[in-house]
């Protein structure tokens, strides 16, 4: 019996996917049953474990147990206090305290558990490239690893579809010239990517993240409420004085979001964030109806506020 | 006592009301507008009153005191409706149901009447929903609409019905309501129908409630206080906050009982996961509460906002009063009538350290942030520090 516990649906399904290989390697004639426990009728469980007229043997896929309804929990309940050794059970929970009871009695009957946590950080999804890479036995120089998260990095599935068509269509190290012929023109901009650029005053880098973003879908609302909070961070933290770790407190943020504030805060000045908040709250307004042009607001507002995030410097 | 007595300070159209009340064929078709807190629904509620009455004696029509008279006061007679919104604007599907109810005979009355409270909350669609039915009600049918300003409901419906205005009432008047009314005694009276501006349903508020009293005055400090960038936004957030936790603590209350009524009539079980076919109604009542939340933080916002602009404009009576004698000094001060009259020193010294020009540009930010956050749907945290940051003393650009 094994556990496959957490959000990140990729990770789950290859999870599963290696382990159904595995069992297929050895057994061949491996019967594979799928359940889903959100919609599990009484007794299906017993049904699936119990022995066939020829003896295969079975391999239990049971899904969406994060949603797992009543008779499967009381089902499971019983089948883990006695489980049939002769038959695999994969059980896929989505997160959540759904059938924690359940959770917990798999846990202590010492199956093992796979946790499939998403990536957030692009470390992390660089080491997950990185180990694709290691194990088809390929090199691929750091920049091009760079650029390939860049490109595809928001989605798991995405980032590790673009690594088996690198494995597959080129030979030798990957460099980054082979990374731009397939992925160049693509970066996944975000509403913080636009932020970030557009408060450390790179005009150039915000407006164009800011039209990747506007292209790949981002509403002009969200992204001028991203850059709001973004100064309304530096504004709190403008004038304050003591340690980041008192600010923080204070204002009850995170003392890195203080120290990355004032790193921020370089070339800003008072009348510079005046002038952007002015802009942003007029762009508030105009995304939300009062202007013809969400779009020409949203851009007028990140020009002005990369121009006063040099303010102090002219 | 009548139904008039309340309206204090509006003589001119209690006198016309009450003749209209006794002639045998009143208009079909009534607006009555008026600034806030004039006393517009009380007026319409007295005049359905009146209209309602069972006296048979012209002149005494409107007793107060007669089994008519008393339910519409309450709220309760059958021939009466009245309808006004929690919510940011009255849905099109109450309108409709209005129009409807607009057809029935009276059942007890001489008249069926139906008061708009809101009128100026309706969008465009749902006004022309009515437009027929006020045209042409029954013949015992008397449609009385409010708004703050004619110009606040369509043209189409402005034609239609007969306007009435009532004016802002003199402060005095507002104080003796308050006494004679509430029992407040006359020095609070005073201070609350003038910081209220004379909005009596504020006076009141302020003159019954301390907390509503501070929070006034920290709001009319603001303008003292505002030194820096970080100062100001801290102080737009800190607004946001109250006006936030104001409507929160009027409605989390009424909104767990409002829902342990409705799972009750609908017969939910009482514990376990509520059965799919009442999650609808349920979420129903969620959407209209939370609508309802948003409303009561634009208003407790609009307020404080009024009272802010209440500062500045004392600031620009006195520099006007001393245009001419150089510097605004404390022989200014009697010459004008100020609304934060505790402050007079503080506003002295504020005056002079501005021009007429500065002040006229920071009402104008108030006014524009009042607009965008009662009429559109911008972020009232953003909207508010923008406005922060063009009250700072030292202007940028």
């Amino acid at each position: 019996m094994v556990l496959i516990q957490g959000p990140e649906e990729f990770l789950a399904a290859r999870a599963v996917q290696h382990y159904r290989a595995r069992l297929r390697s050895i057994r061949p004639d491996l019967e594979r049953t799928l359940l889903d426990a959100s919609t599990y009728s009484a007794g299906e469980l017993q049904n699936a474990v119990s022995p066939s007229l020829f003896g295969e043997p079975k391999l239990i896929e049971v899904g969406s147990l994060a949603t797992m309804n009543d008779a499967f929990l009381v089902d499971a309940l019983e089948y883990v206090s006695a489980p049939d050794p002769d038959v695999a059970v994969v059980l896929l929970h989505g997160g959540g305290v759904r059938g924690k009871k359940l959770l917990d009695a798999i846990k202590a009957s010492g199956a093992p558990l796979v946790e499939c946590h998403p990536l957030k950080r692009d470390s992390d999804k660089a080491d997950f490239a990185a180990a694709e890479f290691r194990r088809a036995e390929r090199r691929i120089e750091p920049a091009a690893l760079r650029s390939l998260i860049a490109a595809v990095g928001s989605s798991l599935a995405d980032l590790s579809a673009a690594c088996s068509q690198l494995i597959a269509d080129t030979v030798g190290p990957i460099s980054v010239e082979i990374v731009d012929k397939y992925y160049a023109g693509r970066v996944e901009a975000t509403a913080f990517r636009v932020a970030d650029a557009a408060v450390s005053g790179n005009t150039s880098a915000a407006l164009s993240a800011l039209r990747y973003a506007l292209a790949t879908g981002v509403d002009p609302v969200p992204l001028v409420a991203t850059l709001a909070m973004k100064v309304r961070t530096l504004a709190r933290v403008f004038s304050a004085h003591g340690s980041s770790t008192a600010i923080a407190k204070d204002l009850g943020m995170q003392a890195w979001q203080i120290d990355q504030a004032r790193r921020d805060m370089a070339g800003w000045s008072a009348a510079g964030l005046a002038r952007a908040i002015t802009v942003l709250a007029q762009a508030d307004a105009e995304v939300k109806g009062a202007a013809k042009d969400p779009v020409y607001a949203v851009e007028h507002a990140v020009t002005v506020i990369a121009r006063a995030a040099r303010s102090r410097t002219r | 006592m009548s139904v008039w007595t309340d309206l204090q300070g509006q003589e001119p159209v209690v006198e016309q009301l009450r003749r209209a009340a006794t002639v045998s064929t009143p208009n079909h078709a009534w607006l009555i507008t008026g600034p806030p807190g004039s006393g517009r629904s009380n007026a319409a509620i007295a005049f359905a009153a009146a209209l309602v009455c069972e006296r048979e004696e012209l002149a005494a029509r409107g007793c107060g005191v007669c089994h008519a008279c008393h339910t519409v006061l309450a709220g309760t007679h059958a021939d009466v409706t009245f309808i006004a919104t929690e919510k940011t604007t009255i849905a099109i599907d109450e309108a409709r149901a209005l129009v409807n109810k607009a057809q029935d005979s009276p059942s007890s009355a001489r008249w069926r009447i139906i008061i708009v409270g809101d009128a100026d909350r309706m969008t465009e669609r749902t006004t022309n929903v009515l437009l027929k039915a006020i045209e042409e009600p029954p013949p015992r049918t008397i449609w009385i609409l409010c708004a703050p300003s004619p110009a606040d409901v369509l043209v189409t419906i402005r034609s239609r019905c007969r306007t009435l205005t009532l004016r802002v009432p003199p402060v005095a008047d507002v104080a003796a309501l308050l006494i004679r009314r509430d029992g407040v005694d006359p020095a609070m009276a005073e201070y609350a129908a003038r910081t209220a501006q004379s909005h009596v349903g504020i006076a009141r508020r302020l003159a019954t409630d301390e907390g509503a009293r501070e929070r006034r005055n920290e709001i009319v400090r603001i303008p003292l206080k505002l030194r820096d960038v970080t100062e100001a936004v801290r102080a737009a957030a800190a607004l946001v906050d109250a006006a936030t936790a104001e409507a929160n603590s009027s409605n989390t209350e009424r909104d767990a009982t409002e829902r342990e009524r409705l799972l009750r009539s609908l017969g939910a079980p009482e514990s376990g996961p509520l059965p799919a076919a009442l999650r609808g109604q349920v979420k129903a009542l969620e959407e209209d509460q939370k609508r309802r939340a948003k409303r009561s933080i634009t208003d407790t916002l609009d307020r404080a906002l009024t009272d802010l602009t209440s500062f500045y404009r004392d600031v620009l009576l006195i520099q006007l009063a001393a245009v001419g004698a150089g510097s605004a000094t404390t022989e200014t001060l009697a010459r004008v009538e100020l609304v934060n009259r505790e402050l007079a020193s503080n506003l002295v010294e504020f005056a002079n350290q501005s021009s007429a020009e500065d002040t006229l540009v920071r009402m104008d930010a108030i006014a524009t942030v009042r607009r965008r956050v009662t009429k559109t749907n911008v972020a009232p945290l953003l909207a508010l520090e923008a406005m922060a940051v063009s009250l700072l003393a030292d202007r940028p650009d």
